[in-house]
């Protein structure tokens, strides 16, 4: 399968009073179609940077992103966006929220056929019955699981999620987690992740993208993933594979995203 | 007993926030006393406070003499309240009678002149207090519509554009503080040689009023509308990014109601504006509201003169006070923040 995402020499400068500061440089990437990556870093390196020049939300500095065999320059429906905060619209309902996306992108289909569309979302993510509910009756989880219908709904040709389990509680990740590979299952939508969850990481993806500390922050190693799907937790917590690929990423973490900072410096 | 102190102090000014009790609190009765304590500083404090002023303003009112005689007291207003009343039944009544006459009169003249029209007469008594207020209340709403139509697409047009606020900006500065004295004299002049239609809708004193009211109260509503656009959180509108929702859709369906709150405050100060500058206007344009009828009673100097005004400033304060609940009333039904802010 050739390569259906390509992220090329993608940099990011901000300008500063000192000059400018680079925060991703010479970022490059390449994702099958179909294939579930996950980004993990330390905090603060460019993870969220790199993740927002993809959804065009954030100006490219340098290189480029390939996306389906055309180059992005703008932000658009093709790429379904969750973000850490789900920022749900708080005057819509949840059911409101999910449509508004679905009008857009399925613009030609009949109202009927569109708020089905909206409605398998919503129930598919365990929200049948609190549809139409306003975000400030739902709870963190189950406005985050309306972000996740909501991005899923406009069927894109790729996923973009930022920590989208960040601000939950333990048992209310582990029961997303389950609800995101889920439906993902079902679509098999070529995904970009980022995480702070070397767990989350391991159990969702195919393949882990090391990022290195910035400035200048860039790819420092990838670990593909080749569990079988569906996967399951249980079962994954007895594999000693599991706590190999763990073993490995955390020591990517303490000991070598350090390593091109040094070498940024020398050069 | 220091922290109770307190609480009965604080009360009145936390209207609507949770009480949050200082202590644990072991017994029914305790939790009586507090209520009981709650309900004397929230009912009972108004009533003393209100007492009191009756007071002083009856013993001012007994020792001060002005030209006409002596102030009114709170009496003598409430009675001159209770005149104006009676006379706007009466002349109600009046105009009562007066159309059963028009009636028989034209079924009497229809019956002998066959084929003929009877002209068309209309009852015109002197506008009561009554009338007044609802003339008024019109043309303050009048004003107050023309000014919100204005305002709040400019508000979001200015959110919206750095560069629109920019050029907007010098105008809002200046504008803003001009007086409804000096802008009526211009609205009068322009409205005496623009509006001249053969059959005219409105009075030029009525128009040139309500355009007044908007010139001075569109301001709050204005800035309000232009900052809560500007301050819309980015995430909505990363959300209309990545949907490419259009300008009208994004304005419609994403800034419009999260600016919403922020308008509705824009809204409720704007409409208090109005009201306030509506007596003035209506003073100086002869427009049959209750600012024409202080300007008149004051005119009249005969010994009712003071009462008369009296009772208009309580109708004019308490309709002041009910216009402002009921915007806070529909802010709180269109926004989906209930009105917080
Ligand atoms: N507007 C800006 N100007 C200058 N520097 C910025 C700006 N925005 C972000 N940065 C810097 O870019 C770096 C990367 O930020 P980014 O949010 O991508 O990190 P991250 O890897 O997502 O971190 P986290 O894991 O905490 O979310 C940070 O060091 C931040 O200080
Ligand atoms: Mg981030």
């Amino acid at each position: 399968m050739s390569d259906y995402v390509e992220l090329f020499n993608l940099t990011k400068t901000y300008p500063t009073p000192k000059g400018a500061a680079v925060i991703v440089q010479d970022f490059n990437l390449r994702i099958k179609k179909g294939e579930f990556v996950a980004l993990i870093g330390h905090s603060g390196c460019g993870k969220s940077t790199v993740l927002s020049m993809l959804a065009g939300l954030n100006d490219i500095s340098g290189g480029g992103i390939i996306l389906a065999g055309k180059e992005l320059s703008d932000a658009g429906p093709d790429r379904g966006v969750v973000f850490q905060s789900p920022c749900l619209l708080p005057w819509m309902t949840a059911f409101e929220n999910v449509l508004l996306g679905v009008n857009q992108v399925f613009f030609t289909a009949s109202k009927t056929e569109r708020r089905q569309i909206a409605e398998y979302y919503l129930t598919v993510v365990g929200l049948g019955d609190a549809m139409h509910k306003r975000p400030p009756e739902l709870s963190q989880g189950m406005k985050q699981r309306v972000g996740i219908a909501r991005a899923f709904a406009l069927s894109p040709k790729m996923l973009l999620l930022d920590e989208p389990f960040g601000m939950l509680d333990t048992l209310t990740r582990i029961e997303l987690q389950q609800v995101l590979l889920d439906v993902w299952q079902r679509t098999k939508l070529t995904a970009l992740m980022v995480t702070h969850d070397v767990d989350e990481a391991i159990f969702l993806a195919d393949r882990v993208v090391m990022m290195t500390n910035g400035p200048a922050a860039g790819v420092g190693d990838t670990l593909p993933i080749s569990f079988p799907r569906p996967r399951n937790r249980a079962a994954l917590l007895e594999n000693t594979e599991y706590y190999r690929c763990r073993e490995y990423l955390i020591t990517f973490l303490e000991e070598r995203a350090h390593r091109k900072t040094s070498l940024a410096k020398a050069a | 007993m220091t922290h109770e102190a307190v609480n009965t102090t604080v009360q009145p000014v936390a209207e609507s926030a949770p009480v949050v009790p200082q202590k644990p609190r072991k017994h029914a009765e305790l939790r009586m006393t507090d209520a009981l304590r709650r309900l004397l500083s929230n009912m009972g404090a108004p009533l003393v406070s209100f007492a009191i002023f009756l007071f002083a303003w009856s013993q001012i009112a007994e020792h001060v003499k002005v030209n006409f005689g002596s102030i009114p007291g709170p009496l003598a207003v409430w009675h001159q309240g209770v005149i104006l009343w009676d006379e706007h039944w009466a002349e109600r009544a009046k105009e009562a009678e007066f159309y059963k006459d028009l009636a028989k009169h034209r079924a009497e003249f229809l019956a002998t002149h066959p084929g003929q029209t009877f002209p068309d007469i209309k009852y015109s008594g002197p506008p009561t207090y009554l009338d007044q207020i609802c003339t008024s209340l019109e043309t303050v709403f009048t004003g107050f519509l023309i000014g919100s139509l204005i305002a709040v697409p400019a508000g979001i047009l200015c959110g919206l554009s750095r560069t629109i606020h920019n050029a907007f900006n010098p105008f809002i500065q200046i504008f803003k503080p001009v007086s409804p004295l000096a802008w009526l004299p211009i609205v009068m002049i322009l409205v005496s040689a623009l509006y001249n239609p053969p059959h005219p809708w409105f009075e030029k004193a009525f128009l040139s009023s309500a355009i007044t009211v908007a010139m001075c109260s569109l301001w709050p509503t204005l800035i309000n509308t232009a900052l809560g656009v500007a301050s819309i959180d980015k995430d909505y509108l990363n959300v209309a990014r990545v949907l490419k929702l259009g300008w009208w859709k994004k304005t419609w369906r994403i800034v419009l109601p999260s600016a919403l709150p922020y308008i509705f405050t824009g809204l409720r100060l704007s409409l208090g504006v109005g009201w306030m500058v509506l007596i003035a206007a209506e003073m100086l344009a002869q427009n049959p509201g209750l600012g024409k009828f202080v300007w008149d009673m004051f005119q009249n100097g005969s010994s009712d003169t003071l009462a008369q005004i009296m009772v208009a400033v309580f109708t004019i304060g308490i309709i002041g006070f009910a216009l402002d609940r009921l915007m806070l009333l529909l802010q709180r039904l269109v926004s989906y923040d209930g009105g917080k802010i």
